[in-house]
Order: C-alpha cells, then sequence, then structure tokens
C-alpha cells in the first residue's frame, strides 16, 4: 500500500518534469517567432528611428503568402520562399512609397501613419481572402515527432522553429558584425550624415534593412500560421509582445532582443501552467484555475515594468 | 476663420443635425450624435496629454474600459440585487449615474497614477510602447477573468438613473452627455491657461528649462496623465450607458488608436479639436460603412493624407492662427 502509492507518486513526479521540460520548449519556440519580429523592429528603430506599428501586417502578409501558395503548389516550402519574398517585397514597397516619409518626423506622425497602413492592408486583406482563416500544414518532413529524454513525445516542426530561430539570431549576428552590410547598417546607427557623406547611398541602404526586417517578420508568420490559423488581425498580439521584448531588451539592440525574446517566451508559457497549479495549493481548483490563468496573462507585462524600474532604458539599451 | 468661429460652427453643426434628428424623428441620429459626443469626451481627455502634453499615449483604451467596467459592475449587481462586497464591509451596487461617474473617474485615475508613475520614467518611443503594453495588460485580465463575463462581456438591461434624464428617451443620455462634454471642455480650458498647463506646454518644448526654474516635468506630467485618463474614464462609462455593454473589446488596442486618431484628425491641442475629429471620424465610419464594406481602407489613406501632407487637422486647415502652445 505504502510502496503503491509512492510509485504513483514517482510517476507523477516524472510526468510533471516531462511536462515542464515540454512547456519550456513551448516557451523558447514562441520566443524565437517573438525574436524574428522584435529583431525587425529594433533594427528598423535604431538605423531608422522609425517606431513601425505596421511590421504586424508583413506577419500576415507572410502567413498568408506561405498558406496561398502552399495551397496552390500543395509545396510548404515554395510557401515558405513565397512567405520570405513576398513579405520583403511588401516591405520594400511601403517604405519607398510611405515609411521613407516619415524618418524626419515625430513618433506621432509615425504612429499614425503606420497605423494608417495597418487599417490599409489588414482591410485590404480582408477584401482579398475574406474573413474566413485559412490553414496551413505541416510539411510531411517535419510532422513526426522526437522523444524528449522522459519519454514524452515532442514536434518536430516546433523543435525546427527553434532551430530556424537560433540560426537566423546567429546569421542576424554575422551580417552586422562582419559584413559589409552590417558595417554600414552599424554606421548608420550612428551618424547617418556621415556615411551618406562617404558615398553610401543612405535611400537603399534603409529600404534594405526595411525589406530585411520585413521577411523575418514575414518568415515568422509563415512558420506560425502552421502552427494556428492565418487570419487577419493576426500580426497586431504578437506586434505588441514584440514592442514588450524590445523594451525588455533595449531598443536597438539585437541581443536584447534575443534575450528579452526568450524570457518573454518562456514566462509567458511557463506562467500558464504553473501559476493556477500554485494556487491550488491555497483555493479551490475553479478559483484557482481562474486566479492563475488571469495572472498569468499579466505576468509578461509585470516583468516588463520590473525591468522599467531597475533599467529604464532596457537590459541593453543605448542612449536612444 | 479664428478658431472661436469655427467652434461655433462645430457647435451649430452639431445642434443642427440633433435638431434635424428630432424634427424628422429619427431617434437613432440622437444615438450617433450622442456616439459622437461620447468620443470626443473620451478624446478630450488624451488630448489633454498628447496635444498640450506631448505624451504619446497609445494606451487610454485601458481608462474607457476601465471607466466601462466600474460602470457595468456597479449596474449589474444594482440590478441583480447581488452586494459586491460582504465582508469585511458591505458595498452594493448602484444604478445613479451620480454614484457611477465619481467611482469611473476614481478607478481610471488610480490606474493611470500607477501606469503613469512607471510609464514616465520614459520617454519618447519608449513611452507609446509601454502605454500600449499596459492596455494590453488590461484587455488580456478582463479576457481571462471570468466573473464579469471574461470575453462575452457584461449586459446592463436597464439605463442607469440621472436625476431629471428619462432613461427610455435616447435624448435624455444626449442631453447628460453633451452636458458632461461641456464641462470637460471647460475643465481641459482652465488647465491649460492655469500654472499646470503652462509648465506642461513648457515641460513639452524643453523639460530641461523646465527642470532650471525649479518644476519637477515628472510630477506636472503624471498630474496631467491622470487628469487625462480620469476624464476617459468617465467617457467610457458613458458609453456602456449608451450601449447598455462592455466588453473586452473597449479595452483593446484598436480603441486606443481610435480616439488618438479622432484627436489627430480634428487637430492636435485645440480645445475643439477632440469634438471635430469625433464628428468627422463617427459619420465617417457610419456613412463609408454603409457603402463599402472595406471602409477602413478608406480611413486609412484618409488618416495617412492627414499625417503625410494635411498636418494640424480639421482645425488645422481651417484656422489660420497657430495652435496655443
Amino acid at each position: 500500500m505504502l510502496d503503491q502509492s509512492r510509485g504513483f507518486g514517482d510517476q507523477k513526479a516524472q510526468m510533471t518534469t516531462a511536462l515542464v521540460l515540454e512547456q519550456l520548449l513551448n516557451g523558447v519556440q514562441f520566443g524565437v517567432t517573438l525574436f524574428l519580429m522584435a529583431a525587425g523592429l529594433t533594427l528598423v528603430f535604431g538605423v531608422m528611428g522609425l517606431i513601425n506599428l505596421a511590421h504586424g501586417s508583413l506577419y500576415m502578409i507572410g502567413a498568408f503568402a506561405c498558406a496561398s501558395v502552399a495551397a496552390l503548389t500543395g509545396s510548404f516550402w515554395l510557401g515558405l520562399a513565397a512567405s520570405l519574398a513576398g513579405a520583403a517585397a511588401a516591405g520594400a514597397l511601403i517604405e519607398m512609397t510611405v515609411i521613407r516619409r516619415l524618418y524626419a518626423r515625430d513618433h506621432l506622425d509615425q504612429v499614425l501613419a503606420t497605423f494608417a497602413l495597418i487599417l490599409i492592408l489588414s482591410e485590404g486583406t480582408r477584401w482579398v481572402f475574406g474573413s474566413f482563416p485559412l490553414f496551413l500544414d505541416i510539411p510531411d518532413l517535419l510532422s513526426g515527432t522526437v522523444t524528449l529524454p522522459g519519454g514524452t513525445p515532442y514536434s518536430l516542426y516546433r523543435l525546427a522553429i527553434i532551430g530556424v530561430g537560433l540560426a537566423v539570431a546567429a546569421g542576424l549576428f554575422l551580417l552586422i558584425a562582419r559584413t559589409r552590410l552590417g558595417i554600414r547598417i552599424r554606421a548608420g546607427e550612428s551618424d547617418r550624415e556621415m556615411i551618406a557623406a562617404l558615398g553610401v547611398d543612405i535611400d537603399r541602404l534603409y529600404t534594405v534593412v526595411f525589406a530585411l526586417g520585413a521577411a523575418l517578420a514575414g518568415l515568422a508568420g509563415a512558420l506560425v500560421g502552421a502552427l494556428q490559423s492565418v487570419e487577419v488581425g493576426m500580426g497586431e498580439p504578437v506586434l505588441i509582445l514584440a514592442f514588450v521584448v524590445i523594451v525588455i531588451g533595449g531598443i536597438g539592440s539585437i541581443k536584447g532582443a534575443l534575450i528579452g525574446s526568450i524570457l518573454v517566451g518562456v514566462t509567458d508559457t511557463m506562467g500558464r501552467i504553473l501559476l493556477p497549479e500554485a494556487f491550488k495549493l491555497m483555493l479551490d481548483p475553479a478559483a484557482a484555475i481562474a486566479t492563475g490563468s488571469a495572472i498569468a496573462s499579466m505576468l509578461i507585462y509585470a516583468l516588463m515594468a520590473f525591468v522599467l524600474v531597475i533599467r529604464p532604458q532596457g537590459l541593453f539599451g543605448g542612449g536612444h | 476663420m479664428r478658431e472661436w468661429q469655427v467652434n461655433l460652427a462645430l457647435i451649430a453643426i452639431m445642434t443642427g443635425f440633433v435638431g434635424y434628428a428630432v424634427l424628422a424623428d429619427e431617434p437613432f441620429l440622437i444615438t450617433l450624435a450622442t456616439r459622437i459626443v461620447i468620443f470626443a469626451i473620451a478624446a478630450a481627455g488624451l488630448n489633454l496629454a498628447l496635444g498640450y502634453g506631448g505624451l504619446v499615449s497609445f494606451g487610454h483604451a485601458a481608462f474607457f474600459g476601465l471607466g466601462g467596467y466600474a460602470c457595468g459592475i456597479l449596474a449589474s449587481h444594482a440590478q441583480d440585487y447581488v452586494p459586491i462586497f460582504e465582508t469585511p464591509f458591505l458595498i452594493k451596487g448602484t444604478n445613479q449615474m451620480l454614484t457611477i461617474w465619481p467611482v469611473a473617474i476614481g478607478v481610471s485615475a488610480i490606474a493611470a497614477l500607477a501606469i503613469g508613475a512607471l510609464s514616465l520614467r520614459t520617454t519618447g518611443v519608449y513611452f507609446i510602447m509601454i502605454t500600449l503594453a499596459f492596455a494590453q495588460m488590461i484587455f488580456y485580465f478582463a479576457i481571462s477573468w471570468p466573473a464579469y463575463g471574461g470575453e462575452d462581456g457584461l449586459s446592463i438591461y436597464v439605463r442607469n438613473e440621472f436625476p431629471g434624464m428619462d432613461p427610455f428617451a435616447p435624448m435624455g443620455l444626449f442631453q447628460v452627455s453633451t452636458g458632461v462634454l461641456m464641462l470637460v471642455l471647460l475643465l481641459v480650458w482652465r488647465i491649460t491657461n492655469a500654472r499646470l498647463g503652462l509648465a506642461l506646454r513648457a515641460a513639452r518644448q524643453n523639460a530641461q528649462r523646465v527642470s532650471a526654474v525649479g518644476i519637477r516635468p515628472f510630477g506636472v506630467r503624471l498630474t496631467v496623465f491622470t487628469i487625462s485618463a480620469a476624464i476617459t474614464g468617465w467617457a467610457g462609462a458613458l458609453f456602456v450607458e449608451l450601449n447598455k455593454f462592455v466588453s473586452p473589446s473597449m479595452l483593446s488596442w484598436e480603441v486606443s488608436g481610435e480616439i488618438m486618431i479622432i484627436v489627430i484628425l480634428g487637430g492636435v491641442g485645440r480645445l475643439f479639436g477632440p469634438l471635430a475629429g469625433a464628428m468627422l471620424f463617427i459619420l465617417l465610419e457610419h456613412y463609408l460603412g454603409g457603402v463599402f464594406e472595406f471602409w477602413k481602407i478608406l480611413l486609412g489613406l484618409a488618416l495617412l493624407t492627414v499625417v503625410l501632407f494635411a498636418r494640424g487637422g480639421v482645425i488645422g486647415l481651417l484656422v489660420r492662427e497657430p495652435r496655443n502652445g
């Protein structure tokens, strides 16, 4: 009797560890997709001094491009390429038509103009694709599961997203530290007049940086599109979380964006699992789940407030 | 034109619109006019912080929604005869607007004090993002907290009472809201011409100089941010009276954006800018929305045009004199 109950307890402990590991990976995967969004936002802010609300629309455009090309051709990989190309093209187009006029303006004008772009792009997408969500299947190659230590299966696709995100992060660091484009980006951050005087085509540089950020947002949209439904308005909640990330990490810092996104992703995911459990120790189950999930939904904002109190410029923020 | 002439013209247009609605016996137009007035109040609140103080708050939906929930929760408890608290002391719901309003205003002001104390440590683009993020925090809390309807929202079945107002006629709420709007505009006008307002405008132009003469910009900004939020919260309570319904959508970031659009369309830092903006926005929404399902594309294009080419909004376009401050 005693042994049995202990055996049951061990099993339960093992289950819990496996669950925690699974949720930890989910948190990292969520964080990595946030990083793809936050990297573009923070790059655009760092180089051009622009706050871009329409970044969420580029995420949506990536997801729609991927879903519609995948539905047309039957290939997720062609869809993924289309999401990168489509979002980059949309980004370059709006940079050249609208965004370019906003660099010299104050942040209020930038917020309003990019808010107007959200209205136009969201309603335009609704016009073309309708209000019903599109669905995007996980490609066959990645549809399996892998077994985690502890024996629970875990989605290969989510692991692949983590891999892609980390690879993109490494690529961005290399790009900025080692290439000529990276040198120009860093120079543009510190003194845009000077690099223009040295003969760099600053307009083209800005378009390239904006399109790069857009492509990353589009990639994030396509990757997440296979996990959730692809619909109008999917970009804005992620955009606001990406704002939280770059406020925590420090605006303009890619390193801050990476650390901030993993922090936000893991805190949010773990909070939703652990807080209701923690409240069950004090309250009855129904009340515990209600209180726990209500507080969990506010956790990352509390994290942001905490970071702001100790470091108003974010963890890795410079003097912007 | 002079600014006072434009303001008079705006009042005349509103009066004409409502007069037509009464003569033609179109109660829906009175409801539409009430919507205009309520959004004008909300935007007048934001205009105080954004227009005069340069505090670009992208989270005023938080206060709009908190005011709305204060109204909805008090009224629903009164209608169900269930007290809100019994221990440690008894708090009952109420259906009296004169009791609901101070609660709505107080709740929004307290929230603004906390949010402002944290957000005003930062400036510029950080401030925009942080106010947005705090509004999202309250939005998600309202969605996941099941006690007052969660995602589905909360209905109140009868309009609350105001001495002398007929709760069943649309005209009653219109008159009450218009009275509130006039009070709020008077308050904003008084504040902007008082020492607080002068310090606020000076802090927008050069915070260092304001500190150098011995005024802390933080305190001035926090006071104004709190007043601004309280006004928007009052509008939220009225908005719930109008719809007899409150839901988390009142707290969503789109509402913050809409209130901001109203301020900009009307004219930033102009006393009657919020009214002009609300008239334009609500009428565009109603009449364009009727003919073209995707009217928000046109709204977006209009907004883009105003931002890129016609800075200063409606009033800035009509009035030659520069804005005060």
